[in-house]
């Protein structure tokens, strides 16, 4: 982080929505390779941070920076060239439930790379088999997977075209403890593997730690708290430790 | 703003209100240009998705045959009925094949083609792109180098622009046969004589205004789901508003635009 251009930065980024401050000048960067967690509250504008980032919400004032250029208010044809190097696991894995699994997972290498059918299937399937799910999955329709699945196979699409950035929404909110785990651990698997610089977002503290090289928190639109993952359990911060204690009572008072 | 703010607003501060609205307006009418020329670029830019085009073909086209005909063949039937009734006024119950053929052709056919559409068709896209966005799946698409104008409207808007013209053909030969069968089952009319006047009254020009106004109708209808769907937010309730908004939306521009287009048509001629 100390001399050389991070992969990502965020400078100064505020977004509203009507009167509501979502963003207050936000500062953030992660380094190349490096992955970058954001822990903090609901409807703190985790969500929006992402999506600031990646073009699908325009900031009312700051930039944001992909290897030094800013990004902020590309056309869309030259957004379009840079979401190739770009993946993304939302929230609730957003996968088209008009496709089969396997249309999901191909999805770019056929609608926007011109790849064959017949390669397309072939590399879908190698995906699904990164994420540890069975060829037998991709004839299927996402209503017919459990949520781990098909968080699996948002995953398997996120990582199908080898992308320099990763982006993880909340990737285990609403599993079980057991699969969560394993989500985490394909993870921080794949971003290895593929060397990536990643930006996940949860308000699971174990999978902050098991995805996450560096920590920042995000409180009141701006970041309170940023440090090594090591450091999330024994810093004094009084913002981070309420949240990681879990209590009600300190510096965050809760409106929700 | 609740329904009842609202209604508070507007008893305290009418001029205020009047003002809002109006702005309101201007400013809908701007988004829905933007979103239409996007729709326009995208439906006649030649990188079309060709097996989206053809799924909602299906989807727009053929499924809405059934409804469509069966309007059809009520309306076509009662309007005889109608016309016989109003004719015999003047003595002129003869004409009636002519009129119900006219009618049929020029206006029934399209607007009622249009407004089964707008029902079936307009309130299903809205849905459809409203669930969409509401799960981020049209993030998604974004995301991974997809353009939704490209994928998800221009399909939809094509498909509505070709396949109404063709419903509303379906639609004028089962209303004129509903009027044929009153004719000739209940009102006695000769089933050769009838089939030959309107042959031989109608004009091309009153089917092919018709399948004008059709295709028209057809961009309205699918342009309305597309751009209220795009634009819900909200979650389900969101998704509800949009399929109503769509709904009427179109319904109320179906018929101004009927009006607008048939003067222009009686100008013309
Ligand atoms: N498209 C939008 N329009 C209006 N408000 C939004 C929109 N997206 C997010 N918000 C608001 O911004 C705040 C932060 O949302 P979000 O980033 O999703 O929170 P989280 O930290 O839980 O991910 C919330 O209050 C939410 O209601
Ligand atoms: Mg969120």
């Amino acid at each position: 982080m100390t001399s050389a251009v991070p992969k990502l930065a965020w400078k100064g980024v505020t977004k509203q929505f009507g009167d509501r401050k979502v963003l207050d000048q936000l500062d953030l960067s992660v380094a190349p390779g490096r992955s970058l967690v954001i822990i903090g509250g609901s409807g703190q504008g985790k969500s929006v941070t992402i999506k600031a980032a990646l073009g699908l919400l325009r900031p009312e004032a700051g930039a944001i920076e992909l290897d030094g250029k800013n990004i902020v208010g590309l056309s869309e044809g030259q957004r379009r060239k840079l979401f190739s190097r770009v993946g993304v696991l939302f929230q609730g894995a957003a996968l088209f439930d008009s496709l089969t699994i396997w249309e999901n997972v191909a999805f770019r290498l056929i609608n926007a790379d011109g790849v064959s059918r017949r390669k397309a299937r072939e590399r879908a399937i190698e995906a699904l088999e990164q994420v540890r799910l069975s060829a037998d999955v991709a004839d299927r329709f996402p209503s017919e997977l459990s949520g781990g699945m098909q968080k699996r196979v948002g995953l398997a699409r996120a990582v199908v075209a080898q992308p320099e950035i990763l982006f993880f929404d909340e990737p285990t909110t609403g599993l079980d403890p057991i699969t969560a785990a394993a989500i985490n651990q394909l993870i921080s698997d794949q971003v290895r593997r593929l060397g990536s610089t990643a930006v996940s977002i949860t308000h699971d503290l174990a999978s902050a730690q098991t995805i996450g090289d560096e920590i920042a928190m995000l409180h009141d639109g701006r970041i309170i708290w940023r440090g090594p993952a090591s450091e999330l359990a024994t810093t004094d911060n009084p913002y981070v430790r309420q949240f990681v204690e879990g209590r009600a009572e300190g510096p965050i008072s809760h409106t929700a | 703003m609740t329904a009842a703010e609202a209604a508070r607003r507007v008893a305290t501060h009418p001029v205020q209100a009047l003002g809002r609205s109006a702005l309101a307006a201007v400013r809908l009418v701007g988004a829905v240009g933007v979103f239409a020329v996007r729709g326009i670029i995208a439906a006649l830019t030649p990188v079309w998705f060709v097996s989206q085009l053809r799924r909602q073909i299906v989807a727009i086209g053929f499924f809405s045959l059934p409804v469509v005909g069966l309007t059809a063949v009520f309306t076509g039937a009662a309007l005889a009925l109608n016309i016989f009734t109003g004719g015999g006024r003047f003595n002129a119950e003869q004409v009636m094949p002519q009129i119900v053929a006219l009618g049929i052709t020029r206006e029934l056919g399209p607007v009622l083609a249009a407004l089964m559409l707008a029902g079936r068709v307009s309130a299903a896209i809205a849905a459809e792109i409203g669930a969409m966005r509401a799960t981020e799946q049209i993030d998604a698409m974004r995301t991974l180098s997809t353009d939704p104008f490209r994928y998800l409207v221009a399909p939809r808007l094509l498909a509505a622009v070709l396949t109404l013209p063709l419903l509303t053909a379906v639609a004028d030969i089962i209303g004129i046969a509903g009027g044929w069968l009153v004719a000739t089952r209940v009102l006695e009319f000769n089933p050769t004589v009838y089939v030959r006047n309107t042959i031989n009254f109608l004009e091309s020009w009153d089917i092919v205004s018709g399948l004008i106004k059709a295709a028209v109708f057809g961009f309205i209808v699918a342009l309305m789901g597309c751009y209220h769907g795009y634009n819900a937010s909200g979650g389900a309730r969101g998704v509800g508003r949009a399929t109503t908004h769509a709904v009427v939306s179109s319904a109320i521009l179906i018929f101004a635009s009927d009006y607008l287009l048939t003067t222009l048509f009686t100008h013309m001629s």
